[in-house]
């Protein structure tokens, strides 16, 4: 195995608590020693200098679409694009074709992940056979499978019946597993398209009100209190949630959170061209939730940036917007969005969004890969130009699909290196697929 | 003229006075013997309806015959390469290829028309779309009001009913209030949701309250299955508080229009007599789309006649 030094940059280690300029060298899939200066010592030396070196990027929400929809993604090329978007570890989505409700979805999710080799593939499992809200799923066997399952969930659906979910919470306890929350009610969002006020009643399409997330988010918080279960809300997209989140973890519920770059980068004036690549659940909200996301991104409300990763082919989308199913790519573009929409605008620091983007998810799933990046600790480590300006071109997307309203966007923060577990996986932004295993 | 037609936002009042006037002196042409002009010979209209129509398809497909345009119909039916699993991105690129000038879309998804505008090189004409708009019905029905009350500005124009799902609505909402017009909407709330307000009309529940001060009485059809969707108890119950009967009609002002833009339920939203009373201009409605849809044809596609000599 190769040996690196990263010579010159920016090393931000929240899980340390540094930030400052020192080189780092990598060897034998660790991080061997860091310093102001470090000899070479026969490695190679990469000039890292006027970038940011961190600890790699955390996904807690991508969906891949295999098994089932390989001509969408596969694991393979999920793991591509996550490495380019600077990620070392994502969490699949259990809602594939079959779902992944019991051991053998996942452990093959985790096989497949193993052998496209770029990132760490962390298998979500369902909460309920056939993610119908029903009958559990097989959690025990998930948790004790080589896929060692950790979060589990309906994505894509609420759990509907309130007491089924008290009762997957107690079981969940049993393994200290986490129960995370697609919040939406399903009769208060029926038939809605984007978020309900104003704009859906100019443009005429049937809402789906603030309210059908936080009346989940409120019921789940009590349930999480009742019963003691780790809760995770995905994709929170209303002031009204963020606040629910504030109140409940002042109380010493054990909830967190996640906000996508999509909610706190765009908002429902989004949806006035109609462009289905804009179509997302939950919704782009108003701008008033959006600011409010990007406070709780700031103050530690939310503690994790995933991205909603949710490709569609291009016939799927290229339809009447109410024929389109919701969701858009960003795995490739999530680094670049917070640092554009958050960063650079002052609204959080480098290090909040290290935090969010790596240490925090990271922690969530109990993975090494959020830092620290200390002597010994496993490599797993993104280089980035925070100033680095590029154009999002759908051609140069490693996912399969090109779903995403950001084309043609201008963005400022662009992944140099990604390292996985002491591997070069992307170098100069190119992935490195070919050179591997 | 704009080249599409998507929304009634497009118009300004002055815009939408040249429209009216344009179809008022194209009115004249369906009163000759020959009921034809040729400002439109050699130009394709195409009539792209994926959903059900009788009065708009029919309006549009006479508009542009009486200005000489070749007409083609396209039905989004069990016949169609739609039931073989033809995008609407691909019907729209196949009749594109066929060379049509002009596309007059209905479609059952919002911003249809909005998306197929940026497909095509051809004008596109939003003949309803979902729940969004139906521009127009509203330009017709403006048209109508104008040839009764000489000035749209201060009329007081009362639209009654389910505002939430009607394309009718938004469209007319929009063009009365560029038109100075003083809209306001009355119905439940169920189907009159608060942001209606930011649109520029009055939000009532109550019609009783409103009988005496109102110019025009603007009756939305009830669909039956918005029963079904508990948006209020029964349509017993939606006559008895919103629907216009004689009772209603009698205590309304002497020169009070009763308008509605089909297809009626009678006994629900509109008594049966009402409907049949000198107060309803509903036939004048169906009479004036024809000339209002051949005013758009002819400014859209056709423009001013460089000698005049159009209108003859």
């Amino acid at each position: 195995m190769s040996r690196y030094l990263l010579r010159g940059g920016r090393v931000i280690d929240p899980a340390s608590g540094v930030d400052e300029r020192r080189d780092l060298l990598i060897e034998e899939g660790v991080v061997a020693s860091t310093g102001a200066t470090l000899d070479e010592a026969g490695a190679e030396v990469i000039d890292v200098a006027g970038a940011v070196v961190a600890p790699g990027l955390v996904d807690l929400h991508t969906h891949v679409r295999e098994p089932g929809r390989e001509d969408e993604e596969t694991i393979a090329s999920a793991s591509a694009a996550a490495a380019a978007g600077g990620y070392t570890a994502i969490c699949t989505m259990p809602n594939t074709d079959p779902i992944a409700d019991s051991a053998a979805i996942v452990e093959k999710v985790w096989a497949l992940g193993r052998e496209a080799g770029l990132v760490e593939v962390v298998a979500a499992g369902a909460l309920s056979k056939g993610q119908r809200g029903e009958k559990m799923a097989d959690i025990g066997e998930m948790v004790r499978s080589v896929a060692r399952v950790r979060l589990f969930t309906d994505d894509g659906h609420g759990v509907q019946n309130s007491l089924f979910a008290r009762r997957v919470m107690e079981y969940l306890v049993t393994f200290d597993a986490i129960y995370a929350e697609h919040c939406e009610d399903e009769a208060l969002a029926a038939g809605g398209m984007m978020h309900e006020g104003e704009r859906s009643m100019a443009l005429g399409m049937r809402g789906i009100p603030s309210e059908a997330e936080e009346l989940m988010a409120a019921r789940d918080i009590a349930l999480a209190k009742l019963t003691g279960c780790r809760l995770h809300l995905l994709h929170i997209s209303t002031a009204g949630t963020a606040e629910i989140v504030r109140r409940a973890r002042a109380e010493g519920v054990r909830v967190t959170a996640e906000a996508t770059p999509h909610h706190f980068s765009l908002t429902d004036a989004e949806l006035e061209s109609y462009d289905p690549n804009a179509k997302v659940n939950p919704p782009l909200r108003t701008e008033e939730d959006r600011a409010a996301i990007v406070g709780a991104l700031a103050d530690g409300t939310i503690d994790a940036i995933a991205t909603d990763h949710a490709p569609h082919a291009l016939e799927e989308k290229d339809v009447e917007f109410q024929y389109a199913p919701p969701g858009m790519v960003g795995l490739e573009t999530s680094l670049a969005l917070t640092l554009t929409e958050l960063v650079h605008p002052g609204h959080i620091s480098l290090t909040r969004a290290i935090e969010l983007l790596s240490v925090g998810p990271s922690r969530i799933l109990g993975l090494p890969q959020g830092g620290p990046l200390t002597s010994g600790d496993p490599a797993h480590v993104v280089v980035f130009d925070p100033d680095g300006e590029w154009t999002v071109d759908p051609a140069r997307l490693r996912s399969l699909c090109k779903n995403t309203p950001f084309v043609g966007r201008k963005l400022r923060g662009r992944v140099l290196h990604t390292f996985f577990a002491g591997r070069l996986t992307v170098r100069d932004g190119v992935v490195l697929a070919g050179e591997l295993v | 003229m704009m080249k599409h037609l998507l929304s009634m936002d497009q118009l300004s009042s002055a815009d939408i006075v040249t429209i009216l006037d344009t179809a008022e002196s194209l009115r004249s042409v369906t009163d000759r013997p020959i009921k034809k002009l040729p400002t439109l010979r050699g130009r394709t209209v195409c009539n792209l309806f994926y959903e059900a129509s009788t009065r708009t398809r029919i309006s549009f497909e006479l508009a542009a015959k009486r200005l000489s345009a070749d007409v083609i119909n396209f039905s989004a039916d069990s016949k169609s390469s739609v039931a073989k699993g033809e995008s609407f991105k691909d019907t729209a690129w196949t009749l594109e290829a066929m060379g049509v000038d002009a596309i007059i879309v209905r479609h059952g998804s919002s911003g249809a028309p909005h998306q197929l505008s940026q497909w095509v090189k051809a004008s596109v004409l939003n003949a309803g779309d979902g729940q969004h708009e139906h521009p127009t019905q509203a330009l017709l029905d403006l048209y109508s009001m104008r040839e009764h009350f000489k000035d749209l500005e201060g009329l007081k124009v009362a639209i009654v009913g389910d505002v939430l799902h009607s394309r009718v609505a938004r469209s007319n909402v929009k063009g009365l209030v560029t038109m100075g017009a003083d809209v306001i909407l009355i119905g439940p709330p169920t189907l009159i949701p608060p942001q209606a307000a930011t649109w520029g009309a009055r939000i009532g529940y109550d019609l009783d309250e409103v009988l005496e001060e109102i110019d025009v009485c603007y009756l939305l059809r009830v669909q039956k299955e918005r029963q079904s969707e508990q948006l209020f108890p029964s349509l017993r119950e939606y006559a008895a508080l919103w629907g216009l009967d004689s009772r209603r009609l009698a205590r309304m002002k002497p020169e009070v229009l009763v308008m509605h833009p089909g297809p009626m339920n009678r006994g629900v939203e509109i008594g049966a007599d009402v409907s049949e009373s000198p107060r309803s201009i509903i036939l004048d409605q169906v009479a004036n789309g024809l000339a209002v849809r051949m005013s758009l044809l002819y400014l859209m596609l056709g423009g001013r006649s460089e000698d005049g000599e159009v209108f003859e």
